[in-house]
């Protein structure tokens, strides 16, 4: 049993040079999930400055009414179908690297996300912070952005990091698009060996030491943060 | 932590080996993997799926006395589901290749095949060769995806389904699609604007895979092939599909749509027949179909 444990390791990932597979997936699942991450990022932060301004001033209601829908269709549906609208209905005619595609569709998907968790940190700060900050002279962006954003974001840190634990592992749909992301990698090399176990499993694990890398850098922020507090 | 991980990959792997078992036997099922996405040889209708192996299939499992269960999965998964017992044979317009034979063991070939070239009409693509540099759409795990690397493209777009990769080439994504002949045939009638190039990519044999181990199985269902080549059987089912004479589907598909007719008139007769039989498509395409062989029943 060894052996044949052995000789499908060999060929899940010596012969043929398939290790490579790998490599190249996961270089492509970093770079989308990266990219992803800064457009839902700002994208998110921009939606919820609309959102939490028209909340506690009435203003911006154009703007608010097309944030809602936004939200609500991102929201709404799956990321997988997103995805495909993209790239066979929106750049349907365009021929286009479908990195760009894929890192475009996760992106918007994270910013409706993000734009919900950033807003929930705003509003979760005592509205009388912001009286005691207007009554300092502070107009309507300074209050926001000297008093409420620093707490508001130390707030969300854990649910932001979640946000984005969660949009690393959804980059494994790019396949759908024939993006040979870290998934598709492993799929390719089952469709090569017919052997699941070995290609399936690494994948996993490299999914997983990534997350935890992560969480333990958000942990170590975090703590940065709370150096504040005493 | 280590000790934690080596627990699971052994666990993982004790689990992957023990499930290998449950033969089928006489009178229990007989159950079929396949890829339903891959015109004539499998694909859906209505709620059924049809095609030449679903009814090949049919047929062997009649002669074992079985009754026949097919199961819709990834192409790239068919071999695993066979090889883990999961599902008794993988029958999926399948060739016989020597990775492939590692893991699985194949029956004897029923149906010749080729991997073609589809490409945009008024394309420079006219073969294989003419595939360097360019940027290819295979399915992947398909024999096309296997060998497509050998012509050196500029990049092999990999897609779950055949039709994916069709649509990218209708929209211009991508320069040419590797993919079976018989499905090509029906992606190019119902694509405007498609070509298949004359010249072929591989030509190629398809078989039924069956478990390593499962021997047994294996030689019932190269008996029954065997049967079934000799009664023409086998002959009669892929006529059905993928030849022109195909009076038998037509009586089957019903008496309906008389109004089509007209419409059909104007149609070229041999192309309403290839697509005949093949009707997994838009309902107004059967109905005209079988409009157009009644036509001519009545003449």
């Amino acid at each position: 049993m060894w052996e044949t444990f052995q000789e499908k390791f060999y060929e899940s990932f010596i012969q043929d040079n398939r290790w490579e597979y790998i490599v190249d997936g996961l270089r492509t699942t970093l770079i989308v999930t990266f990219f992803a991450a800064i457009m839902g990022i700002l994208l998110g932060f921009v939606v919820a400055m609309i959102r939490s301004t028209h909340d506690k001033t009435g203003k911006l209601k154009l703007l608010d009414l097309v944030a809602k829908l936004y939200l609500t269709v991102i929201r709404g549906t799956p990321v997988v179908v997103q995805l495909m609208i993209i790239n066979f209905v929106i750049f349907a005619s365009a021929r286009i690297n479908t990195i760009y595609v894929a890192i475009l569709a996760f992106g918007i998907n994270s910013g409706a996300y993000v734009a919900e968790i950033i807003r929930g940190g705003i509003m979760s700060i005592d509205q009388g912070q912001f009286e005691a900050g207007r009554s300092l002279g502070f107009n309507y962006i300074q209050t926001l952005g000297y008093i409420i954003l620093p707490q508001a974001i130390k707030n969300v840190l854990p649910a932001l990091a979640n946000e984005f634990i969660v949009l690393l592992k959804e980059t494994s749909v790019a396949g759908y698009i024939a993006l040979q992301d870290l998934t598709k990698a492993g799929d390719i090399i089952r469709s090569r060996t017919y052997d699941a176990f070995f290609p399936l499993i690494s994948v996993a694990l490299i999914y997983l030491v990534m997350v935890i890398g992560f969480s333990y850098l958000v942990k170590r922020l975090e703590r940065r943060l709370m150096r504040s507090e005493r | 932590m280590k000790k934690l991980i080596a627990a699971a990959l052994v666990a993982g792997m004790v689990f992957s080996v023990s499930s290998m078992s449950l033969y089928a036997e006489e009178g229990g099922t007989l159950v079929m993997a396949t890829n339903a996405e891959f015109p004539p040889y499998e694909y859906h209708d209505g709620d059924e799926i049809v095609g030449i192996d679903a009814e090949v299939a049919a047929a062997i499992a009649d002669e074992l006395g079985m009754t026949l269960e097919i199961q819709d999965m990834a192409f790239d998964s068919i071999l695993a589901a066979v090889q883990s017992g999961k599902a008794d044979m993988g029958v999926a317009g399948m060739t016989v290749t020597e990775d492939r034979l590692k893991n699985v063991n194949f029956t004897d070939t029923y149906a010749e095949a080729a991997q073609v070239i589809i490409v945009q009409e008024g394309s420079e693509i006219a073969g294989p060769d003419d595939l360097e540099g360019k940027v290819v759409g295979v399915q992947l795990g398909t024999t096309g995806d296997l060998y497509c690397d050998d012509v050196n493209p500029q990049s092999v777009e990999r897609y779950n389904k055949g039709f994916e990769a069709v649509q990218a080439l209708l929209q211009g994504k991508i320069d040419a699609v590797v993919i079976d002949r018989e499905p090509a045939k029906v992606f190019v009638e119902e694509n405007e604007g498609l070509e298949i190039v004359d010249e072929a990519f591989t030509e190629e044999e398809y078989a039924i895979a069956i478990a390593k181990d499962n021997t047994e199985l294996l030689d019932k269902v190269n008996d029954a092939l065997a049967t079934l080549k000799e009664s023409g059987e086998l002959q009669e089912i892929i006529d059905k599909y993928i030849n022109t004479d195909t009076d038998a589907s037509a009586t089957e598909e019903g008496t309906e749509a008389e109004s089509a007719a007209e419409e059909t008139e104007s149609e070229s007769e041999t192309a309403a027949e290839e697509t005949d039989a093949e009707s997994e498509t838009a309902a107004e395409e059967t109905e005209s179909e079988t409009a157009a062989e009644e036509t001519e029943a009545a003449e």
